[in-house]
């Protein structure tokens, strides 16, 4: 009876190991680790059916996350082999080396190269001798402030973009405090906390990140002066302290104060838009103005997202896996693919020959702000490509960020911050190269 | 009569639905308790029934070996290594560099000073919160201890409200502190209710730092109290009855008698609460997530950012800042190790 039992249980045990891998019939699932911003997580879902449709043994399931555990966690799960098929990430040198070179599993390298910027797939590359594809850019971003023009007009108050083509940062900050004391709102300007939203108004006050050996710069005339900018909203209580101060060590956006009319003027860029138009809509009117200007001109910054794809021990065991992913790179990468893509999602599109892109909106501001950042594209300074395509462009902002807060807590006086980020900046280098 | 017949069909008809169940449930038991069987009488035939103990430990074993005694010995090696890299095979020994690092200050009492600020900064809020977090939830906790047993109107509903924070997740309690204690948020429309004007408790520095302190005693004050509760009800009647006869009032009862015998279990609680108060981490990282700045940065979150969240993932520094941290932690448990046992010699 014993003996019978333990066979029982037995042929149990084998029957729970062996139905799933007889259930498991020849598709192969693939897994995307995604975020958003807006509604792209959507699109991409209904472009990912019609890709399945077409290929039936192939299944993408995409696993949507928050901004910062692509930051923080998706590089270490890469570092441990525990990597996805494929990931929207926007730190693109910070992987570099894990990424799965696409050449051998998609149709037509030549039409990538063709048609994605090489600033793109050279931040992808682990060093000059690289030649790899290794992904693609979702959309291209344009940082540049929004205002809420309800207010303005509420206030009897002029834009002063209306009738200027160089309005400086000083200007904006007094006629948004004007507009707030006159309509009775909360706060008059505000900007992300981040430090790639930080480094187009200090190029624009005259600040360069890069010498020309190619040396970091952080303590300059432009930089002191957008820094000043930024800790007087503080200490005047015209911005929301709750995203430079409040927000713990992370990013943290002011869109929300935006969107609820508690704010005139918003510097943050062109992946708003798609919020703005669902989460606003018409319910005051909001437009995008041009980046200020200053002794350096006027620029915003340059940025974006990628897809790309990892090196996995499932893909390295199995090829056809990688030739899957391979297939899927190709399939959104498509002409076609990214001109629905950026219309539905209203993004300034990664593609660089699409052309006019359809946007899928019939709101007038929508319209209005995605013109206005492409407008600013080619206003671009070099100092802003040079950092945001530098390797090491999050181990300059984040420090210029985090040490930025200490100052309007008062745990720093801006020459220690700026000394600070100077040895967090050589820290981060020496521990790279080490 | 016919209720009865009826609620006695019900009860069969019941019992006729759950025995197959049963039936089931209790041959799947025989299963596995044959294999088990199976399994372990040729391991106890070989090794005799005085060693089948270690058979048993063996798993429990594993596991502390895997999860706990293997990462420390990595953390150790990990303390005197550089780099950025994961793996240790690929990390560059540097001797202690990382805490030479940590240990090169110009003034040790001001952080500006040091090479790495932030470490001291973490240090000084984490001596700051332990100080005045293991203070106050001790006192309160005693003083609802006190309260709860004497007795009074439901004291057991009580005694349960107070333990309840203890059961939720340090996450749950930072979100709702967070939700009453934000700009809009319940206290301030309590504040404005009231007249007075709001305050943005989570941006201010000296704000947030209270309140982290307030939000820990308030979480975990439950679970002293019941310690506390247990030492105060050992506390024969007699000592009180004798102490009233000798005309000792409330006060003086409370501190020549409720004190001294409640002494062994106080210091329990206070080693515990250190221990507790140095490692504090995940519901301050929900709350304030360190800010605003680094006033609420302590030293776990230090740890934590600098091998996990910077950009630049120091582990070699975060391992040599979590080997310090251990030492204190040590520390502390050898303290509460010599008090255990000059508590069982006392009694």
């Amino acid at each position: 009876m014993k003996k019978f039992n333990l066979l029982i249980l037995v042929a149990l045990l084998l029957s729970i190991a062996v139905v799933p891998v007889l259930a498991q019939d020849e598709v192969t699932e693939l897994r995307i680790t995604w975020y958003d911003d807006g509604n792209e997580g959507a699109v991409l879902r209904d472009l990912l059916d019609q890709f399945e449709a077409e290929n039936t043994d192939i299944r993408v399931v995409m696993d949507t996350v928050a901004y910062n555990v692509v930051l923080e966690q998706l590089p270490i799960q890469v570092e441990a082999g525990e990597a996805p098929d494929m990931g929207r990430i926007t730190d693109l040198p910070r992987m570099a080396g894990q990424y799965l070179d696409l050449r051998p599993y998609i149709e037509d390298p030549a039409y990538w190269e063709e048609n994605f910027p090489a600033d793109v797939f050279n931040s992808l590359r682990a060093g000059a001798d690289d030649e790899g594809i290794y992904g693609f850019p979702t959309q291209f971003t344009v940082t540049g402030p929004f205002i809420n023009r309800t207010l303005f007009e509420q206030a009897g108050i002029e834009v002063p973009s209306d009738t200027s083509d160089a309005v400086t940062w000083e200007e904006w900050t007094e006629v948004a405090v004007q507009v707030a004391e006159a309509t009775g709102t909360e706060f008059a300007i505000a900007m992300d906390r981040s430090g790639h939203r930080f480094a187009g108004p200090a190029i624009s006050q005259g600040a360069i990140y890069f010498d020309e050996d190619g040396e970091v710069v952080i303590d300059t005339e432009g930089f002191r002066d957008m820094a000043d900018i930024l800790i007087s909203w503080h200490a005047d209580a015209i911005t929301p302290a709750e995203v430079w101060v409040g927000a713990g060590g992370s990013y943290a956006a002011a869109a929300d104060f935006f969107i609820n009319g508690q704010l005139v003027v918003y510097m943050a860029g062109s992946w708003q838009v798609a919020r703005f138009s669902n989460d606003i809509a018409d319910a005051f009117d909001w437009e995008a103005v041009p980046n200020p200007s200053g002794p350096g001109g006027s620029t915003g910054m340059p940025g974006g997202a990628a897809l790309v794809a990892f090196e996995t021990e499932a893909g390295a065991a199995n090829p056809e896996r990688y030739a899957a992913v391979g297939r899927v790179m190709d399939f959104l990468a498509r002409e076609d693919i990214q001109r629905e893509f950026a219309a539905r999602t209203l993004f300034i599109p990664g593609h660089l020959n699409l052309g006019e892109v359809p946007y899928e909106t019939d709101l007038p501001a929508a319209q209005q702000a995605l013109a206005t950042f492409t407008a600013e594209i080619p206003k671009f300074d070099t100092q802003a490509y040079l950092l945001q395509y530098s390797p090491i462009v999050f181990a300059i902002n984040n420090p210029v960020r985090d040490r930025l807060t200490q100052v309007i807590t008062g745990e720093l006086t801006l020459d220690q911050a700026i000394e600070r980020i100077e040895q967090d900046v050589a820290d981060a280098i020496a521990a790279e190269g080490a | 009569m016919d209720t009865a017949v009826s609620t006695s069909e019900q009860l069969r008809s019941r019992g006729s639905l759950f025995r197959p169940v049963i039936g089931l449930w209790s041959r799947f038991l025989n299963l596995i308790l044959d294999l088990v069987d199976t399994l372990m009488a040729p391991i106890q035939r070989r090794l005799g029934v005085q060693r089948m103990a270690y058979v048993f430990v063996l798993p429990n074993l594993l596991i502390f070996g895997i999860f706990i005694l293997f990462p420390m010995l990595l953390n150790f090696y990990y303390a005197f290594t550089g780099g950025t890299a994961l793996f240790p095979e690929d990390r560059p020994f540097v001797g202690t560099a990382n805490l030479s690092a940590i240990f090169t200050c110009d003034n040790f009492l001001e952080p500006n000073s040091c090479r790495e600020d932030l470490f001291w900064r973490a240090a000084f809020n984490t001596a700051g919160y332990v100080v005045f977090e293991v203070g106050l939830v001790i006192v309160v906790s005693l003083a609802v201890a006190i309260v709860l047993n004497r007795k009074i109107i439901a004291r057991g509903f009580f005694r349960s409200v107070f333990f309840y924070p203890v059961l939720l997740s340090p996450v749950v309690v930072a979100l709702i502190w967070k939700w009453i204690l934000q700009r809009d948020g319940l206290l301030n429309a309590f504040i404005v209710g009231l007249g007075g004007e709001p305050i943005n408790f989570l941006i201010s520095s000296d704000w947030a730092r209270v309140w982290v302190i307030l939000i820990s005693v308030w979480s975990q004050m439950g679970f002293y109290t019941l310690i506390l509760l247990a030492g105060l009800q050992a506390i024969p009647r007699e000592l009180y009855e004798a102490a009233d006869i000798d005309g000792a009032n409330g006060v003086a009862s409370f501190r020549f008698v409720t004190l001294p015998l409640l002494m062994p279990t106080m210091l329990v609680v206070l080693v515990l609460s250190l221990i507790r108060a140095v490692q504090v981490f995940d519901q301050v990282f929900a709350f304030t997530g360190g800010g605003p700045g680094t006033s609420t940065l302590y030293m776990v979150q230090y740890i934590y950012n600098t091998a996990f969240s910077n950009q630049t993932r120091e582990y070699g520094l975060a391992a040599a800042a979590s080997l310090l941290l251990a030492a204190v932690l040590f520390i502390f448990t050898l303290i509460n190790l010599r008090l255990g046992g000059a508590g069982r010699v006392n009694n």
